[in-house]
């Protein structure tokens, strides 16, 4: 084996800018391989990051009627009580925070346009509004009592060409079916880093809220956050009550998790098809050198070496290949993704016509160990799968024609 | 018990569809210790002969005995096992492995057959010794002159401790001077392990060193003579 190696490590020094091409090939391929990875892994981890803390937490709890597509706010669809149903849950261990929430849709119109909105009444002092309340980019955050201010997105706002201090006229739909419209002046403008949510969500107090729809001491769901993931089976148990209904985050962004699945799946044909590609150069080198050393096969199998070994001398080669082409991989795309994840990889998210999915306005990159070795040993097999076939022809050489070989 | 056995022995090859008759039914056997040439023009079979002979080609009838052995039906893999533990091989170009030095391409053979570490370090350095190249050890084939590097071959054929050293042309390529050395050290070699040497030529220089000389004429032996040879 030692010998082997030692043959082999020798051989692709015969030909050193060749075996150093041959592994850039592997190598780029492999951090090509990263960056798509931890792409995907930033991009749906952040995704999914982001519609857990702004949309649907990792529980939530509503009345079973509740239909999420109508944004219904009919008594009946609605929890009552909310702040008792949220203090319980609040003092179970793995719950982080529980707070109502009112959701209800509506449009803000100024003098010149208006905008379809999603109005969601929150608890201000809830530690659940941290994303909007660390977001502010201009005036400030709601507070419990306030009847007449709301918060707009960034993007919205942009888009209607407003900012704090401004008024604006809100019309919603209420409880029974008509629309109720007021002025509210903007108290603060929020950013998510993610305009899809930014262009959409208008929050008020829940107060307010629930004053405007006609509501009352009602909500549409308990928002819950856990402070330990594991223990979600556990929550849930807790949960049950009648009339309720108990939904997970995977349950909330069915869409999401599909689509990160789907996209793991398909990738790792594109994975193959990139290495694919590069591994042609490996089988390219290792022809010729099969070729070129034609009357050196000749030797070793006069000498009485097998085919086996002959065989095993060339795979060593597409391995030490190989491996040079992943400490290079590694290398390049470890900078590379190293970069992206610091400073993010640019998304014109408002042209990339992705809905029901938030994206911020870049991706930040996240290279898994996982990820890392399941594309490392992935590069290793292709190349040695890659190096079969020349390995093969060695082996195959008959010892009279190989030593008839031109040198 | 005769090194080599050559029973009726034919070689055809097919040379796009027209048949080539290498051997024509050659008999023949080679004693123990024998250091023989075999002569002949170009074509007429000395090469086909020494392949049959050292395992590297098959017969298409008739029988090749090694040291009573008949290898003619072997596989390519007992051929090999043959080859490695019975056959050393000189061939007219310099055959060595050109990115290994002067002794590990003599401590190839060894390795195949597995000796330790301590047997073969000893082994080589006394061939290297023995085909006076102990100073050339380290040195790669192109820092090596042809003669030196057709000695480290005959030292490499000799490594495993076959019975039978074959060598094709092993002079072609080399001066008068390196091919005389050359000479000089297998019949030296011969005489020293009494190993059975068996060389392919035309160089009349070359066969004034054989105690007895075959010569092929059209695939067939026409003469098998012991010659009265000098040292």
């Amino acid at each position: 084996m030692i010998q082997t190696l030692r043959l082999a490590l020798r051989n692709i020094g015969r030909n050193k800018r060749r075996s150093i091409f041959s592994s850039l090939a592997m190598g780029l391929a492999l951090a090509l391989l990263l960056l798509m990875a931890s792409v995907i892994k930033g991009e749906y981890g952040d995704a999914i990051d982001l519609a857990i803390r702004l949309q649907s937490g990792h529980l939530q709890v509503r009345a079973a009627t509740y239909d999420e597509s109508k944004t219904s706010l009919q008594w009946k669809d609605l929890i009552e009580n909310p702040d008792q149903i949220a203090n319980q849950l609040a003092s179970l261990g793995p719950v982080a925070v529980a707070t109502p929430r009112l959701y209800a849709s509506g449009f803000v119109t100024t003098r010149n346009e208006s905008a379809g909105v999603r109005v969601v009444g929150v608890d201000p002092l809830s530690e659940a509004n941290a994303p909007y309340r660390d977001g502010i980019r201009e005036g400030q955050f709601l507070t419990p009592d306030d009847r007449e201010g709301l918060l707009l997105g960034w993007s919205l706002a942009r888009r209607l060409g407003l900012s704090a201090g401004d008024q604006v006229s809100l019309s919603v739909n209420t409880s029974d079916g008509s629309v109720d419209q007021q002025e509210f002046t903007i108290r603060g403008v929020y950013s998510t880093g993610t305009s899809g949510f930014d262009n959409l969500v208008v929050l008020l107090p829940l107060a307010k809220a629930q004053a405007i729809t006609g509501a009352e001491n009602r909500s549409s769901a308990i928002f819950v956050l856990l402070k330990d993931t594991s223990q979600t089976d556990a929550v849930i148990a807790a949960l049950q009550a009648p009339g309720l209904q108990v939904l997970t985050w995977r349950d909330l962004n069915v869409l999401l998790v599909e689509t990160e699945q789907l996209a793991s799946s398909y990738m790792v044909f594109f994975y193959l098809i990139v290495l694919g590609i590069a591994a042609t150069v490996i089988v390219n080198t290792q022809i010729m050198s099969v070729y070129e050393r034609t009357r050196e096969i000749g030797i070793l199998s006069a000498i009485g070496m097998h085919a086996r070994s002959l065989m095993a001398i060339f795979l060593a080669e597409s391995g030490l290949l190989a491996i040079g082409g992943i400490v290079l991989g590694l290398a390049i795309g470890g900078a590379v993704v190293a970069y992206f994840t610091r400073y993010g990889l640019p998304l014109n998210v408002e042209n990339f016509g992705i809905t029901g999915m938030l994206l911020r306005e870049h991706i930040y990159t996240q290279l898994t160990v996982q990820d890392t070795l399941r594309l490392t040993l992935m590069t290793l097999i292709v190349t040695l799968l890659a190096g079969l076939y020349p390995a093969v022809l060695a082996a195959r050489m008959e010892p009279v024609a190989a030593l008839r070989a031109e040198k | 018990m005769e090194v080599v056995k050559i029973e009726s022995v034919t070689r055809t090859y097919m040379v796009g569809k027209v048949e080539t008759h290498a051997l024509r039914g050659v008999t023949l056997s080679i004693e123990p210790g024998e250091f023989t040439a075999l002569v002949g023009p170009s074509g007429s079979g000395k090469t086909t002969l020494l392949q049959l002979i050292g395992c590297l080609d098959q017969p298409t009838s008739g029988h090749v005995l090694l040291n009573g052995q008949d290898v003619s039906r072997l596989n390519r893999n007992q051929r090999a096992d043959m080859r490695r533990s019975t056959i050393g091989f000189v061939f007219q170009f310099f055959a060595l492995i050109p990115t290994l030095t002067a002794y590990e391409n003599i401590e190839l053979p060894l390795l195949l057959v597995s000796k330790p570490p301590a047997e073969r370090r000893e082994r080589v350095q006394k061939l290297l010794d023995s085909v006076g190249l102990a100073d050339r050890a380290d040195h790669r084939p192109d820092q090596l002159s042809g003669g030196e590097q057709q000695r480290v071959a005959v030292a490499r054929a000799l490594a495993s401790g076959p019975s039978l050293i074959l060598a094709d042309e092993p002079t072609a390529n080399l001066d008068t001077a390196n091919g005389e050395q050359v000479m000089a050290t297998m019949t030296r070699l011969n005489k020293e392990t009494g190993v059975t040497f068996v060389f392919a030529t035309h160089d009349p220089r070359v066969v004034k060193f054989a105690r007895r000389v075959i010569t092929l004429q059209d695939g067939l032996v026409v003469n098998h003579n012991a010659q009265a040879k000098k040292g």
